[in-house]
Order: C-alpha cells, then structure tokens, then sequence
C-alpha cells in the first residue's frame, strides 16, 4: 500500500512539469525551467535518502529503510533527466565539447561529480549485488552519496546568479545530516571503548 | 531497337545544394519541431503572434521603419513581457509581469544634472515628442546567456542626450532607476543596492545604435519592460540597458554601475557582448534563443561589431569587461 504511494508521490514532480510544458505553461524558456526543476528534485531527493537513516534513529521506524532504495534510485533519474537535458541541448551530445565544460567551470564540475558518483550506486542497488559484495563493503561503497550531496550544493550554489538563500538552506540541511551521521559514528566508538 | 528512355530523375528533382548543405539545421529544426507538435502542437518555430498585446495600453503610430533592424524572426509579446530581469519587482523572471502592475508610469518626470548647459526636470509627455519614433528590432543579449528578438520603439539615445547640451567636461553619462518600494515591492528586499545605476561613455551614449526606448510591439512600455523610458543597448549585455529612468547626470568620472557594485569580478562597467570573454561561472560563447531548442554561438557585440567596434579600439576587452 505504502509503495505504491511513495512511486505516486517521487512521479509527481516529473508528471506536473511535462503537464505544464504540454500546456505552454512554462516561461518563456522552458528549456531552463525543466533543467531547473528536474535539477532540484535531484537534491530534494538525495537530502530525502540521506534523512531516513536520521529519521528511523529518531523515530524507531525501522520500516523507513524499506523505502530508502526506491527514492535514491528516483534521485538518480531526475539526476539523469537533468544532466540528459544539459548533455543533448547544449552539448548535442558532444561528449568532447561536454568535456570541456566540466573541467572549465567549476558548478558543472561539481554537479557532473555529483551525477557520476550516483551511477555505481544505482547499478549496485539490487539485492542481488549487495549479496555479491557482502554489507560491509556495499556500506562503504554506498557512502559515495555524501560525496554527492556535498557536490551536488556545490553544484546549486555556484550556479545561483545572486540569490544564495536557497543553496545555503540545502547546504546546512546535508550538513546536519552528515553531521549526525558523524555524531553517531563518534558516540558508537566511545560505547564500544567505555 | 534500343529505346532509350529519360532517366525518371531529373536535375530539378535533386535537392538545391543550398539546402542539402543545410540539412543538419534542417534536422535540427525538424526534430525541434517533432518534439514540439509531439507536445500537443506547442508551436516552437512557426511565426510570432502579435496578439496579446495589452488593449489598455497607449498605441505608438506613424513610427520610422530602422535600417539597424534585423529581419530575424521576432519573439513573441508573451515572451518579451514575461521573461523579465527586473530585480525591482522580484528576483524571478516571472515576477514582473506578475507584481509591475504597482508601477504608475504617468505621471513621470527626469530629473536632468551635472555638467550641461540645461539642467532641469523634464515631464515624459514632452520627451516623447523630441524626435520621431522608430521601431527597431533588434537583439537582446542578456548576461545569463539567453537572447530574444524584441520590436522596440523610440529614438536615438543622443537625439535626447544632446538637448541638454553636455559640456565638454561631460566625458561620462549617469542613469538612474526610480526607488519607491510602494511601485517596485521588490526594493523592500536588499537584492541589489538601489537605485539601479548604469552609466555610457559619452561617445557609446552618442552612438546611433544607442536607443531611448519607450515603447515595443506599437505601444508604450509595458511596465515590466522599463515603463516609461528606458535604455536599449542592443551591443551589450541586457543589464546595461537600464529600466524606468528618473534621473540622467553628466560627470567627468566613470560612474559604478550596480551591478559591477554588486560583483565586480563577474560584471564590468563596458559589459559588451563577447564571446571570447566568458563569464567566470559560465560561458559566453553560446546562448539560447527564446523559443529555440539549442545553443547558438554568441556573436561578437551581439553582431554589431560593425556598427560599434570602432568605439573601442585599442582598449584590451578581457579587462574592459
């Protein structure tokens, strides 16, 4: 019942902005408002995976984890719909042209790390793969998604023209998030000593 | 008997070699378009309306045809009047078209200063009359790296300038934004230092291509566009081309304009369009066409080097930004 409604609730970004580009509701540059809205759902997304670990030591839920896959596999398609867009409408699939850019301005450095670290996460997110590699090191593996997160404010951030109430806001959201995580590693090893 | 038969293809039927030799813009824009008719027969390349025009607004009649017009397709009324950088009314570009309606462009007056021999306050009735109106079309460049066609009517920028008879220490010319955070809501927030300051060198300020814009698509300025008067530098980026002027003053000193204010690494006081100079976050080289899938290259002055390049000869542009 619950799974159904979390697929509802990860499509609806994706289904209200192809409704509103069918209806020429969009601006006048639709192109960067799809850019800009699959980008963002992309952090919205990867903050949620990141806050259920927090959310399940809080609230006991342990059932949150069951959920944890399915939304980090949604933060890598509206990734790929986002860097998809950049790659075919300003690059025309150039991949030496697509080069260029990341390694000259440093947001789509970041935002390019951001997208590429996400893609052996999604590949290794069946069952089958964390048999393969054993929990601990797909644990280890998986923590590639902090770097992602981090990147992917970075990304955000420099991208801002003027306004960076937004970016910081994302900011200290994944920073309290891996904060907690460390908190939580710190206090475990300090059990374990006493 | 051998019956020779004309081939079933003749010349005529090949394709023209100017189109074959266009095939790739012509997939391009046949894909655009399969994408766009796909999305419920949003039309992306057909021809612009001029419908929707705003019906209270004050027609402009009897305008001069420019020869500085391009005859590249124009951009839809919607589309100029609501994809607006005008920090005044909000930071979004939709806010505009969405909070401008709190501007009162009438009664306005310019308040005129500095180094002229006649200093003054001058209503927009009259400076409407100082010169015939022109419609020109021309490109607009915005720093963000997108571009739009816009039909913009006044007249030349130094028909206006050299009424108030500069004098010879008037090497620079000042412009400044209306500040009323009752009309422009957006100035309660600190987004920008206000007023809104721009600022030409006298021989840009005097350059033909230089307009005093006060109106677009045959009538006044919507308010979200600059209503009443504004500047249209079509060689520069779009924030030169300052909105709602309410104060013109001739200096001897190039004056700080906000936005090189605001991040003088980014925006420079020349902010010609050039391709070759990109901005530190991101490039210069290409823009988007409102209305346009893909990127097109960017153009030196937004291509009219011709008219404006002599203007700065000698100058090195990467640091005359």
């Amino acid at each position: 019942m619950i799974k159904p409604a979390v697929w509802v609730a990860c499509l609806t970004p994706l289904a209200l902005l192809i409704y509103h580009f069918v209806r020429d509701e969009l601006s006048a540059n639709p192109v960067e408002d799809i850019t800009n809205t699959t980008g963002i759902w992309t952090l919205r997304f990867i903050v949620l995976t990141l806050a259920i670990s927090p959310l399940r030591w809080l609230t006991g839920i342990n059932q949150l984890i069951n959920y944890r896959r399915l939304i980090g596999l949604f933060a890598f398609s509206y990734g790929s719909v986002h860097f998809t867009i950049f790659f075919f409408l300003d690059h025309q699939f150039d991949f030496a042209a697509m080069w260029q850019d990341v390694l000259k301005r440093p947001y789509i450095t970041a935002g390019f790390t951001a997208f590429v670290l996400m893609i052996p996460l999604a590949l290794t997110s069946t069952t089958g793969w964390i048999r393969r590699l054993g929990g601990k090191k797909w644990n280890l593996l998986h923590k590639l998604i902090y770097i992602t997160a981090m990147a992917g404010v970075l990304h955000y951030f420099w991208k801002v023209k003027l306004d960076t109430t937004n970016p910081i806001y994302y900011g200290v959201i994944v920073a309290a998030l891996l904060g907690v995580r460390v908190w939580s590693a710190y206090s475990k090893r300090q059990l374990r000593r006493s | 008997m051998l019956i020779k038969r004309s081939p079933d293809l003749r010349e005529s039927d090949v394709t023209p070699k100017e189109l074959y030799l266009r095939r790739r813009e012509f997939l391009a824009v046949a894909g655009s378009t399969a994408v766009a008719v796909a999305a419920n027969g949003l039309d992306f390349t057909g021809p612009s309306t001029v419908a929707a025009q705003n019906p209270g607004a004050q027609k402009l009649t009897n305008l001069t045809k420019s020869p500085f017009s391009t005859d590249e397709k124009l951009n839809s009324y919607k589309d100029v009047t609501t994809y607006n950088n005008f920090y005044e009314f909000g930071l979004d570009k939709g806010d505009p078209a969405k909070y401008a309606h709190t501007l009162k462009p009438r009664p306005w007056s310019v308040v005129v200063e500095g180094q002229c021999g006649k200093p003054g306050t001058y209503n927009i009735e009259d400076i409407m009359k100082w010169a015939p109106l022109e419609e020109r079309i021309y490109r607009h460049r915005c720093v963000e790296a997108w571009s739009i066609v816009v039909p913009w009517i006044g007249y030349p920028l130094g028909d206006f300038l050299k009424r108030f008879e500069p004098t010879t220490k008037a090497k620079y010319v000042e412009f400044k934004t209306l500040v009323d955070p009752r009309q422009m809501p957006g100035q309660t927030e600190p987004a920008l230092q206000w007023p809104y300051n721009e600022g030409l060198r006298m021989d840009e300020a005097m350059h033909p291509l230089a307009l005093l814009g006060l109106g677009l698509y045959g009538e006044v300025l919507p308010n979200q566009n600059g209503a009443p008067i504004r500047l249209v530098l079509p060689w520069k980026y779009g924030f030169k081309s300052i909105k709602s002027i309410v104060r013109v003053r001739f200096v001897e000193n190039e004056p700080l304009n906000t936005w090189k204010q605001q991040q003088a690494s980014e925006y420079g006081f020349y902010a010609n369009v050039n391709p070759q100079v990109d901005h530190p976050r991101w490039s210069q080289g290409s823009e988007r066409r409102l209305g346009e899938f893909f990127r097109r290259k960017t153009l030196m002055f937004n291509g009219y080097g011709d008219q404006v390049a002599s203007l700065y000869t000698g100058m090195d542009l990467r640091k005359s930004y």
